[in-house]
């Protein structure tokens, strides 16, 4: 069936309005994109890592999440609810769920505990093969404690850890390969995506990851408009540029293939995605073009590497 | 009908375990608690019991993946030892304040470093204000029937508290000794069926669990926290009486060993109770007025319990397995101590460190200690109020 944006759109929301997410963040944007690919019917149980999503959420004695939740710590979202999937298939095989209840299992973690606290958890959760999706909403940063650097942050980014100075540019290293990392764990789905496009792109892949019996990670560009400062209203355009320019590719690993989801037709100077956000401001001062080149190089190596990956 | 073997600890911990068959069993290997989790595997492996069994990369991991199974309404447990509870202490606490009725069947070990495999209570006892219920074995029999009444202690209306149940490394872990069973079915029915009001996978019934919670709400969370724990003493005590209807054993609080008319009594956790039986019963023959008072229930701690039945005596040596480094003494004499002195108990007492990281306790140091009460006490000879037993001697270190 062809993606209908109006019909997706008007399914019920499984994250009520009323939470305490900023204007402008794309967090909230991807887990309603997410939730949307659920179908009717079908149950959910929703896990969340430490982090803004948690904490402005479930904020007790509210919560804005319609499914049952559960929110353990912070770098534990794959093992908890690896516990809750195997707690379904125990109480299914023991007959205590009736054999139409069924439930499917989606947990969020922002880069910070899923790139760097979680890793081991998540990496444990995939290998094993639980039936589940794990999503990142990778907004490059520790935002929830204040901008610190994560090992999703990308090169030169200004950040509470990593600021910039006389003597700094911002952040030294490259962004870890997270999706490409979990591919390599080979579990039947990964996929990279953000919120482009009527979030067609977003939405099938929620619906295979979700769909697709054993485990599977999605990992979502999701912005901060405290942590790139970006008027909130850029968002989306950010999103479409980050595409645009490569820097944040869309593909996917279906079972063991990878496929480019994605070509842009004129790939776009690097300059287009770094100029909307105060992040890299510092990059635009005079005497900082090297800079500037350093990362188009970069993103350049890692598009073409991807190329490859999708033998294209 | 109840059946006569011989059995290690770990042995019989596992047996219980497959006699109870919980849902869901996430564990990570280590020494000396392993033989739990692959005793179980083979248990499962072989269609003796049909629990999920989650081979997990962390005991950080095993504890997350208990809470969530928990939480999703499945009867859930892990087993682990030192390092192991020491990495899941984040989660133990996570376990205790979402009031998970799960158990971990832990195997005493020290705490590095050194690193060390064998037995004292530092794992445990450093988890001592995690919100867990804990209770000790003083042998095999003690861990196989103290597994069996966790779960009912647990899952109590009243109480929803996580337990640990608690043997000793080695000594009670890996020796056999002799042991009585129960058959499957005494067990299960004194089980029961896991029925929890709220969980996760209720179709229908979403809940939320684990929320962030603002200083508004967060201090009655910890107060009913508290109150549990508090409620559990009576429901272990109650637990303690139905068992012993099926298996003719008694447990409660703590067992007093001989401390009817004693004038001197050691108050003692775990395995080298019973060596503190045998040099009691010696020093009865030789009309020594000896007592052991050797506690089951650490978490919630049996104050008012422990002073009233330490009120007749003249002198207690309280037996710490574990160090606090806190320049006074372990954690077990700080406690009582503190007891006697909030119920004006007016007795003497002597704080004692042994058996740290495997140490042998003997017969002999037992006489020693006693010897010292009651030199104390008729001579008046000063004692030195926190000393170590069985330490090398300068020229032998």
């Amino acid at each position: 069936m062809s993606y209908n944006l109006k019909e997706v759109m008007n399914k019920p929301e499984r994250l009520a309005a009323g939470h305490r997410m900023c204007a402008g963040c794309g967090a909230t944007i991807a887990v309603r994109g997410v939730l949307r690919a659920l179908h009717e019917g079908d149950h959910a149980v929703i896990g969340n890592a430490t982090g803004c999503l948690e904490v402005s959420s479930y904020m007790y004695p509210y919560t804005a999440w319609e499914d049952s939740y559960i929110h353990n710590a912070f770098e534990n979202a794959g093992a908890t609810l690896s516990g809750v999937e195997t707690a379904y298939r125990a109480l299914k095989k023991r007959g205590r769920l009736k054999e139409n209840d069924n439930f499917k299992f989606i947990t969020f973690g922002g880069d910070g505990g899923t790139y760097d606290i979680g890793f081991q958890s998540l990496s444990g959760a995939m290998e094993r093969g639980h039936d589940m999706v794990y999503v990142c909403y990778d907004n490059g940063a520790y935002m929830n404690t204040g901008i610190q650097r994560s090992s999703a942050t990308p090169m030169f980014a200004d950040t509470t850890t990593t600021p910039v100075g006389t003597q700094s540019n911002g952040k030294l290293q490259g962004r870890k390969d997270l999706a490409a990392i979990i591919a390599e764990h080979n579990i039947p789905y990964v996929a990279q995506t953000t919120l482009t496009r009527n979030f067609k792109d977003m939405y099938e892949k929620s619906e295979k990851a979700i769909y697709t019996p054993g485990a599977a990670f999605l990992n979502i560009m999701a912005p901060c408009p405290r942590g790139w400062r970006y008027e909130t209203s850029e968002i989306m355009k950010i999103c479409l540029l980050a595409v645009e320019t490569c820097y944040w590719p869309l593909f996917e690993v279906d079972h063991g293939k990878w496929i480019l989801n994605y070509e842009p037709k004129k790939k776009l100077p690097i300059e287009d995605f770094l100029r909307e956000q105060g992040r890299f401001k510092h990059l635009f001062k005079k005497g900082n073009e090297d800079l500037i080149v350093q990362f188009q190089n970069e993103v350049d190596r890692r598009w073409e590497n991807l190329k490859y990956r999708c033998e294209m | 009908m109840p059946k006569k073997d011989r059995m290690s600890g770990n042995e019989a911990v596992a047996y219980a375990i497959r006699q109870v068959n919980p849902d869901v069993m996430p564990a990570f290997p280590i020494t000396p608690s392993t033989e739990i989790p692959q005793m179980v595997s083979t248990y499962i492996a072989n269609g003796q019991m049909d629990t999920e069994f989650i081979p997990v990369e962390s005991e950080h991991s095993s504890m997350s993946a208990t809470i969530g199974a928990q939480a999703a309404g499945a009867r859930s447990l892990t087993a682990t030892s030192s390092a192991g509870l020491a990495l899941m202490w984040e989660e133990l606490l996570l376990a205790a304040s979402n009031r998970m009725p799960c158990v971990l069947t832990l195997v005493n070990r020290t705490l590095s470093g050194p690193i060390n495999i064998n037995c004292d209570h530092s794992d445990s006892m450093g988890a001592r204000d995690t919100g867990w219920i804990q209770i000790y074995a003083e042998n095999n029999q003690e861990a196989y029937d103290n597994f069996i009444q966790a779960y009912p202690i647990a899952e109590n209306g009243k109480v929803h508290l996580p337990v640990m149940v608690c043997q000793d490394g080695f000594i009670t872990s890996h020796a056999v000794q002799n042991i009585e069973l129960l058959d499957d079915d005494t067990v299960r029915d004194f089980v029961g069926t896991y029925e929890p009001e709220e969980f996760l996978l209720n179709p229908g019934k979403p809940v939320s669990v684990g929320p962030y919670s603002i200083s508004a709400y967060a201090m009655e969370a910890k107060k009913n926290q508290e109150a549990a724990m508090e409620n559990s003493k009576e429901v272990i005590v109650n637990v303690g009486r139905s068992f012993e209807r099926i298996s003719g054993r008694k447990y409660g609080l703590f067992e007093e060993y001989r401390t009817e008319d004693a004038d001197y009594i050691m108050l003692i956790m775990g395995s080298a109770a019973g060596t503190a039986k045998q040099a009691c019963d010696d020093l009865r023959a030789k009309g020594v007025k000896a007592g052991i008072l050797k506690l089951r229930v650490f978490r919630p701690f049996p104050a008012e319990e422990i002073a009233g039945a330490l009120s007749k005596c003249k002198c207690v040596a309280i037996m710490d397995r574990c160090e606090s480094y806190n320049g006074n003494g372990g954690p077990l004499s700080m406690e009582v101590c503190a007891a006697l002195f909030k119920y004006k108990t007016d007795i003497e007492a002597i704080s004692y460190m042994y058996g740290l990281a495997g140490r042998d306790f003997t017969v002999d140091h037992v006489y020693r200690i006693f010897e010292e009460m009651e030199d104390h006490i008729n001579n008046g000879t000063d004692v030195e109020q926190y000393q170590y037993i069985g330490l090398r001697k300068q020229e032998q270190r």
